[in-house]
């Protein structure tokens, strides 16, 4: 008697054990997250805390780049992509010759902070002023032309430090400060990637150069912006917030169709209080002002 | 006598795979061709304008209203920048093989030929970074220029990185040359110096050929550090101190986000195809140089 019960003890838990397994394999459900480089750094952050929010759901962040994130939803190998840019009209075009409807989701703003060397005692700059130094056709190439004179920048030159062309914060720095329809002056230095940028302006007294506020180190300055009411504005997650900084970018998510589940439910936590908080921490604006303590 | 036991299925097994061994090269180089030249073809057949891509420097494909694709600008700094590697590495590795291979004995021969090896290792990347953020402030500094990411900077890295492999393969070409060449040339009275310039040197020359053409095949394959030092710059440099694009660097930088299929993409491929086409040229021509060479 003794001896069948401790049989069919045992067989009960080879039978329920690959069963157990299988289950528990199956509750925990993986998010694809892909796109943008601007905002790989805050998805990382996000899918870590979010690891102790809901143990149950893993969430795989990559960057690459907004194109590369957006074409990946398309073709359905990611949940979520990341961009630093609206879709294109193509893109979109392209989805939905897919059977896709993408949905758009703004997650948080970012500055788009003008950078130039510590030693260059520039102020501010004026939109028309950056469009004239980047600008096709534009005519400022000096810093001499600014009035301006810089300690170890002997030739006046002024070196354009841009990104490479498919960058989402090339594109976005183009359609806002050059206009929609100019190019860039060609002969700046494209850099590739936003730490590429910083690293080369501050080790270079005559450069100038843009990206995102939240690559900026204290070896960098950031000169203010003037605003169409004449004020000047300095780049930071409080001008960002309020909108009173003139080149501040939304930062987008896109889901292809309405999502349900798990990613409904991760993107609620994102735009809710403590997601705000972890964008804001890592330097860039979150959609609305939240108090984070 | 052709029994067919185990070991003659090992033996046609084996030459099998060293036929496929064998083909599988031509067949690679034939396959990844026919691939860059699909890709490129769409825009060869209409947009490509051989005029334009020769001769304008302006590079503007992501342009929305008036996109152009020059080339001329990305040739010669490819051109620039490989041409002054040359300059800076044959000197350092013909003279660095002459020491290895004909002067050092013993156990600095042995360090110094790990060295160089060593020295050949070192992650493009990391020659890059080196470029980016220790060369351009020296640069800078040195020669009181605007900006230190440029034709000589990269053209130093580059020529930095071709010197290792240069040294190595001319060192073999000089231990190749039979010690009796060198016992004759002294039998004869001839100084050190005259037995490697009179002999040494003058029986190696189809190696040190070849040396010196598998660094410029390198510097026109390398992407990633000329990427970093070169400046990425669209410009007709008129001075080492200019910035410049290379082709690599821009289909490195570039292709990663643009949409498969669209004039961007396959001009792209366009380059690509046109840097096949020179890195077989330059192989073609060394292979034609040596025959030429041994036939004498």
């Amino acid at each position: 008697m003794n001896r069948n019960w401790v049989l069919i003890v045992i067989l009960a838990l080879v039978a329920c054990a690959p069963r157990s397994q299988e289950a528990g394999k199956r509750s925990r459900t993986l998010i694809q997250n892909k796109g943008s480089d601007t905002l790989v750094n805050v998805a990382q952050a996000w899918a870590e805390r979010y690891k102790e929010v809901d143990p149950n759901v893993a969430v795989a962040v990559t960057g690459g780049g907004s194109g590369t994130g957006i074409s990946a939803m398309i073709n359905g190998t990611v949940d979520i992509a990341n961009a630093s840019r609206k879709m294109k009209d193509k893109e979109i075009e392209l989805a939905r010759s897919h059977g896709i409807d993408p949905v758009k989701w703004t997650v948080g703003y970012d500055a788009l902070a003008v950078f130039v060397h510590p030693d260059n005692p520039v102020e501010g700059f004026a939109l028309e002023q950056l469009a004239g130094i980047y600008g096709e056709g534009g005519e400022i190439d000096s810093w001499d032309q600014l009035g301006l004179e810089i300690p170890g920048c002997e030739s006046r030159e002024i070196v354009r430090v841009s990104r490479q062309n498919n960058s989402g914060t090339y594109v976005y720095f183009k359609e806002t400060v050059l206009g929609k329809k100019q190019d860039y002056k060609l002969g700046s230095l494209d850099m590739h990637g936003s730490k590429d940028v910083v690293d080369l302006v501050q080790n270079t007294p005559c450069a100038i150069g843009y990206s995102s506020l939240a690559y900026a180190t204290h070896e960098v300055k950031m000169p203010c912006i003037e605003t169409a009411e004449d004020e000047c504005i300095t780049p930071s997650v409080q001008s960002a917030v309020d909108r009173s900084y003139p080149i501040a970018r939304p930062l987008f998510m896109y889901t292809a169709g309405q999502p349900e589940g798990a990613i409904k439910t991760y993107l609620d936590w994102i735009l809710s209080d403590e997601g705000q908080c972890i964008i804001q921490s890592k330097g860039y604006a979150p959609v609305l002002p939240v108090d984070c303590g | 006598m052709d029994r067919r036991d185990l070991d003659w299925y090992i033996d046609k097994a084996v030459q099998i795979l060293v036929f496929v061994g064998g083909v599988s090269a031509i067949l690679l180089i034939i396959g990844i061709f026919v691939f860059i030249t699909k890709e490129g073809a769409g825009f060869l057949t209409t947009t490509f304008d051989a005029k334009e891509f020769f001769t304008s420097p302006r590079w503007r494909p992501t342009s929305e209203h008036n996109p152009t694709y020059g080339a001329l600008a990305l040739i010669v700094g490819t051109a620039s920048i490989t041409g002054l590697a040359i300059l800076i590495a044959v000197p350092f590795s013909l003279g660095a093989a002459i020491y290895i291979g004909e002067f050092a004995t013993g156990k600095t021969r042995e360090i110094l030929k790990v060295l160089v090896e060593l020295l050949a290792a070192i992650p493009s990347v990391v020659w890059g970074f080196i470029g980016l953020s220790i060369m351009n402030s020296l640069i800078i500094k040195l020669f009181d220029v605007p900006v230190g990411l440029n034709v000589l900077n990269a053209g130093v890295i580059l020529g930095l990185m071709a010197a290792p492999i240069m040294t190595t393969i001319a060192e073999d070409a000089l231990k190749a040359v039979p010690d009796g060449y060198r016992e004759a040339a002294e039998a004869l009275g001839a100084t050190r110096w005259q037995v490697i310039f009179k002999v040494v040197l003058p029986a190696a020359k189809n190696g040190l050929v070849a040396a010196v053409l598998l660094g410029v095949g390198r510097g026109f394959g390398e992407t990633m550090a000329v990427l970093m030092a070169s400046g990425h710059s669209i410009n007709l440099p008129t001075s080492v101190f200019d910035s410049v694009r290379a082709l690599t660097a821009t289909i490195a930088a570039e292709l990663g986000e643009t949409a498969v299929g669209s004039d961007h993409y396959r001009a792209l491929f366009t380059l690509g195809i046109f840097l096949f086409l020179i890195t077989f040229l330059i192989n073609l021509t060394a292979d034609l140089v040596l025959r030429g060479i041994r036939k004498k």
